[in-house]
């Protein structure tokens, strides 16, 4: 055996040890598998395959809403009641990475700090570094780790969102709106964005004032119609009231989640969406690998070209992807 | 582009006082490292099992309580047996000079008092982790 092959064999031989290590559900293992992933690292492909293969069974939750409304609050308080179902649960935790310095504080882990040591829970927090839209590139990949893991519930909790942020529609099989009393009146409620792609929404912080008007407004927003995409959806969803502090409206909205589950599984729905997860997936990864090449095939020169007028973008841009 | 390096803040034990902890994860934060906080009062076995989960590169422990002699130890001995052998540990808060050595001998690598220049702490990240 060559030098060269014992150094590959011993590398596919120690993957093989961490996605066994990651099945078996040791956390030390899927922690350092979710870092290969989310670094993509040159090798990250042939990892991501194996655990691609232990996809598609576990329910995925999207936790999204605006910054503040207690997205983080409300998932620690879902892991309790899965916990309490002897259900095993991952989070990932998505927080913006700074666009200045790249950086990034990831604050929703000391939300759920309590659950920190229970071996049934694996959270993992990730920068969404430069991608928008409330996810980051790898959350896919870092998504089929914890399927692998055996979780059974996973909730992905997004970056604090505006109006617009809708990816988590594409990644997640329920999407879960948290929003507060006195985030608008109903014609708020109305615009397209965030509030279509809901599967349940929760009106959170219901000890303050408004709540009542809140739950109503967003009733009569949702009775207005159906989104587009969504005619012909036997499901309709849920407007509730919680309080993420206290833990009350959790075991409510543990259940709606429930009934969701298992209208996806029986409708079809489900497969609709898990087809749409695969092509948001590979997107994603078209979107990176395409992206990467041709920036990789910026030079100098050909910037200087730019600058004295011998070249214009779109010509550039051509030159570089090799269309004509 | 370099992954960034990723960062645990923690604060163990019984104290509240968590603004220095604060001051460091925004530096850090400024500085290009993903930097994850605890919160207070946090156990040596919560402080390992997040270290683990998040796979950092580093963990640095706020204390100002005078605890540090049982917490600081208690934490790398999780660390330990939690099989993570190769994070770095730092501290800082408030922590008298003739403590340190027991410290550095428990597996805290470096500790900074009060009135460290923020810079000093990114360079140390920096250097010992590239």
């Amino acid at each position: 055996m060559t030098e060269r092959s014992a150094r590959a064999s011993a590398k596919t031989h120690r993957w093989a040890e961490l996605v066994d290590g990651v099945r078996r559900g040791d956390h030390g293992a899927a922690s350092r598998a979710l870092s290969v992933i989310v670094n993509e690292g040159k090798d990250c492909d042939a990892l991501a395959r194996e655990f691609f293969k232990c996809s598609g069974s576990a329910q995925k939750i999207g936790v999204s809403g605006p910054p503040g409304a207690g997205k983080s609050t409300l998932t620690g308080r879902l892991i309790g009641q899965y916990r309490s179902q002897r259900l095993t649960v991952g989070v990932l935790a998505v927080d913006p990475s700074s666009s200045i310095s790249g950086g990034a504080f990831l604050g929703d882990r000391l939300r759920i700090m309590e659950h920190a040591t229970d071996p049934g829970v694996f959270i993992r927090s990730l920068a969404s570094r430069g991608m928008v839209g409330g996810l980051t590139y790898a959350i896919f990949g870092a998504i089929h780790v914890l399927e692998a893991l055996g979780c059974g519930k996973i909730l992905i909790e997004t970056v604090g969102t505006g109006q617009d942020e809708v990816d988590i529609a594409s990644v997640a099989d329920s999407v879960l709106y948290v929003t507060t009393p006195s985030m608008g009146d109903e014609i708020q409620a109305m615009k397209a964005g965030a509030m279509e792609i809901g599967d349940i929404f929760v009106v959170n912080k219901a000890d303050l004032a408004g709540k009542d008007k809140a739950l109503a407004d967003l009733k009569a927003a949702l009775g207005l119609g159906r989104g587009a995409g969504q005619e012909g959806q036997a499901w309709e969803p849920p407007v509730m009231a919680a309080c993420a502090k206290s833990g009350e409206g959790a075991a409510e909205l543990a259940g709606a989640l429930e009934s969701h589950w298992t209208y996806l599984k029986s409708s079809g729905e489900g497969r609709a969406r898990l087809k749409t997860q695969h092509a948001a997936e590979l997107q994603f990864w078209i979107q990176r690998r395409v992206l990467k090449t041709a920036r990789d095939r910026v030079t100098d020169t050909a910037l200087e070209e730019m600058v004295s007028h011998k070249i214009d973008p779109a010509s550039l841009g051509r030159r570089i992807l090799k269309t004509s | 582009m370099n992954k960034p390096l990723r960062i645990l803040i923690a604060k163990p034990g019984l104290d509240g006082h968590d603004r220095g902890a604060k001051v460091i994860v925004r530096a850090l934060r400024d500085a290009g490292f993903e930097v994850i906080y605890t919160g207070i009062r946090q156990t040596p076995e919560m402080i390992a099992a997040a270290a683990m989960q998040e796979d950092v590169d580093a963990v640095g422990l706020s204390l100002l309580s005078g605890a540090h002699l049982t917490l600081f130890p208690a934490i790398c001995k999780q660390l330990k047996k939690k099989g993570i052998k190769d994070v770095l540990v730092f501290g800082g808060g408030i922590i008298p000079d003739e403590d340190v050595a027991a410290l550095k001998k428990a597996g805290v690598d470096r500790v900074f008092g009060p009135g460290t220049s923020l810079q000093l702490i990114v360079d140390y990240l920096k250097e010992t982790l590239s």
